[in-house]
């Protein structure tokens, strides 16, 4: 009982931040079709965007508060990232736009090979840390000698992530950008007739993943208190299980998804083996798939022009 | 924006007025890949007409509706607009140029209620206006309103048709192209969105560009109309004379009036 509350606190932390990163993933499936391979490694780049703010902020300008760097690191993160997503799309996949289907899934490859390098040559193929922050925790109730724990960190997470996912369902539901996006997925062409600029429009799907994926690094970097240049990899292909899981296509197919994945891999990791957590995650992805071929909430087929 | 005067049916509007027209088509080549489908079309639609363009299936018609916004893009000759070359525009350009389409097949945003659909429709104009065009479409099409917030992928033909025609209105166009509005519809619903399509032209002055395969009630609508045979306009002329020619009696109107 006490090590389930623990674990379930732990894994929708961990969920939390793979649900941001998954979001990605999935808006740009929805709109071009492809899988962004280079979005995990989007994702490590704006930890450590958000590791050299943080320290520039605290040692140099000298910030005490935490909560205020945060808030700032966070902002500028995203706002870095999002011109580097915006970038990547430009430079590395509209060039493709036309040309054959694989053309742009194998340019994402090399963006995601090119961001690793580049990571590990300006800062070094070590583990970069940072100073230790908010290790307070708040105990919810102890039993038989086990005490379970909510770190501020984890509330921290948890609330950012609920909060900016609000306001993301809000900008896609109710706004002009919103609707915008949702039509060029569903047909781009009549989007177009429409006055939708699409290539824009585009664009701005790459902006905003690359910024929710900001948000994911910035609370990774929290979490862990620790970053190096490989990190993209395996909570990428997590993030990219998560919005499978859920229905590729589907944002709260991505949320939900995220929240499994980070849930199995935290309660197989304290029930069965740890090393084996990884393949836990893939097996729930195999076995829900064979079931469920178009994932939890996504739409039986995908009609793509 | 003038001629809101009515316009008997089975007279020119402005074709012998020696105006420019409102929409020029000027020798345009169009092909799919190496496949010719437009051999070089001329066409004009003054302001204030009703045209209608008539045609078999694979002729081009549909092609140069869209060819006019730009997808696919003329390969040669020239379109004009309201005094503007638009031959080269990107598509969403041209659609800010205060012209709109219903093209074939309707293409309702299927995941997308019918208020979204017709949000889409506005977003050309910022949504200005949208509360007064939204309870002018749904006075044409009562249907819709009683369907607001249904998704569009669930509408029935005829009322994703409706849509199709709102949609392309909440722009305030003053040139409306509408590729084959009656496609698939039971007879009284034709009968109305071709009545909804009269009192447009008649009562807001609205230029109507329309593409049929019902070419009896078409040419009996428009002020004038082309004939459309594999990608070359083989005939023109008003209403009335394309409806009494033997040639398109034959070719179009076989079965008689329904
Ligand atoms: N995307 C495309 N790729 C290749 N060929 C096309 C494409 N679209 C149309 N065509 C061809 O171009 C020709 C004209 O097609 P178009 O759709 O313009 O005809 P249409 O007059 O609208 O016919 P219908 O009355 O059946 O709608 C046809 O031969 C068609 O096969
Ligand atoms: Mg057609």
């Amino acid at each position: 009982m006490e090590v389930f509350a623990q674990q379930l606190i732990n894994g929708l932390t961990l969920g939390s931040i793979y649900g941001l990163i998954a979001i990605g993933y999935t808006m740009v499936f929805g709109i071009i079709g492809m899988i962004n391979f280079a979005h995990g490694d989007v994702f490590m780049l704006s930890a450590f965007i958000a590791l050299i703010a943080f320290l520039i902020l605290t040692s140099f300008l000298g910030i005490a508060s935490v909560v205020v760097a945060l808030i700032l690191v966070m902002i500028i993160a995203m706002a870095l990232t999002a011109l580097w997503g915006w970038s990547i799309e430009r430079i590395a996949y509209r060039p493709l736009r036309g040309s054959f289907r694989l053309a742009p899934l194998i340019s994402a490859i090399g963006v995601s090979i090119f961001l690793s390098n580049f990571v590990q040559v300006v800062q070094g193929a070590r583990n970069k840390p940072t100073p230790p922050m908010m290790r307070e925790v708040i105990v919810l109730f102890e039993r038989n000698g086990y005490a379970v724990a909510l770190s501020y960190r984890q509330i921290v997470i948890m609330v950012t992530t609920a909060v900016l996912l609000a306001g993301f369902w809000y900008l896609v539901q109710h706004t002009p950008l919103g609707r915008a996006q949702r039509a060029c997925e569903q047909d781009r062409k009549m989007a177009a007739l429409l006055g939708i600029d699409v290539d824009r429009t585009i664009s701005l799907t790459f902006v905003l993943g690359a910024a929710l994926a900001a948000v994911a690094g910035t609370l990774y970097l929290l979490y862990y208190g620790v970053v190096s240049f490989s990190d993209g990899f395996v909570p990428g292909v997590k993030a990219f299980t998560a919005a499978v899981l859920g229905g590729i296509g589907s944002l709260p197919g991505a949320v939900l998804g995220g929240l499994i994945i980070g849930l199995v891999e935290t309660f197989w990791s304290a029930y069965f083996s740890i090393e084996y957590k990884d393949v836990a995650a893939f097996s729930i992805l195999a076995i829900v798939l064979i079931f469920m071929p178009s994932g939890i909430l996504g739409r039986p087929e995908v009609e793509k022009v | 924006m003038s001629a809101a005067t009515p316009l008997p049916a089975d007279r020119p509007a402005f074709a012998a007025t020696g105006r420019t027209p409102l929409l020029s088509v000027r020798g345009v080549k169009t092909f799919y890949g190496n496949i010719i489908a437009l051999k070089g079309v001329d066409l004009d639609v003054n302001e204030g007409e009703i045209v209608t363009l008539i045609g078999a299936n694979g002729a081009g018609k549909s092609t140069l509706m869209m060819t006019i916004f730009g997808n696919p893009r003329a390969r040669e000759g020239s379109i004009t607009y309201a005094g503007r070359d638009i031959t080269r525009m990107p598509t969403h350009e041209i659609a800010r140029l205060n012209l709109a389409q219903s093209p074939e097949g309707r293409r309702i945003f299927p995941r997308m209620t019918v208020y979204e659909n017709l949000q889409m429709g506005a977003a050309v104009n910022g949504g200005a206006h949208f509360a007064q065009d939204l309870e002018r479409v749904c006075a044409l099409f009562p249907r819709l309103k009683e369907r607001l917030h249904q998704r569009g992928g669930t509408m029935s033909g005829g009322e994703q048709q409706m849509l199709a025609i709102a949609r392309a209105l909440m722009s305030r166009p003053r040139l409306l192209l509408l590729d084959e509005p009656s496609l698939g519809l039971a007879p009284l619903v034709v009968k109305q969105i071709f009545s909804v399509i009269k009192d447009l032209n008649e009562r807001d002055g609205m230029t109507v560009f329309l593409v049929e395969q019902n070419a009896y009630h078409a040419l009996k609508l428009a002020h004038r109309g082309y004939v459309m045979v594999t990608g070359t306009i083989t005939m023109s002329g008003t209403g009335r004379q394309l409806l009494d020619d033997p040639s398109v009696k034959a070719a179009y109107l076989e079965g008689g009036r329904h």
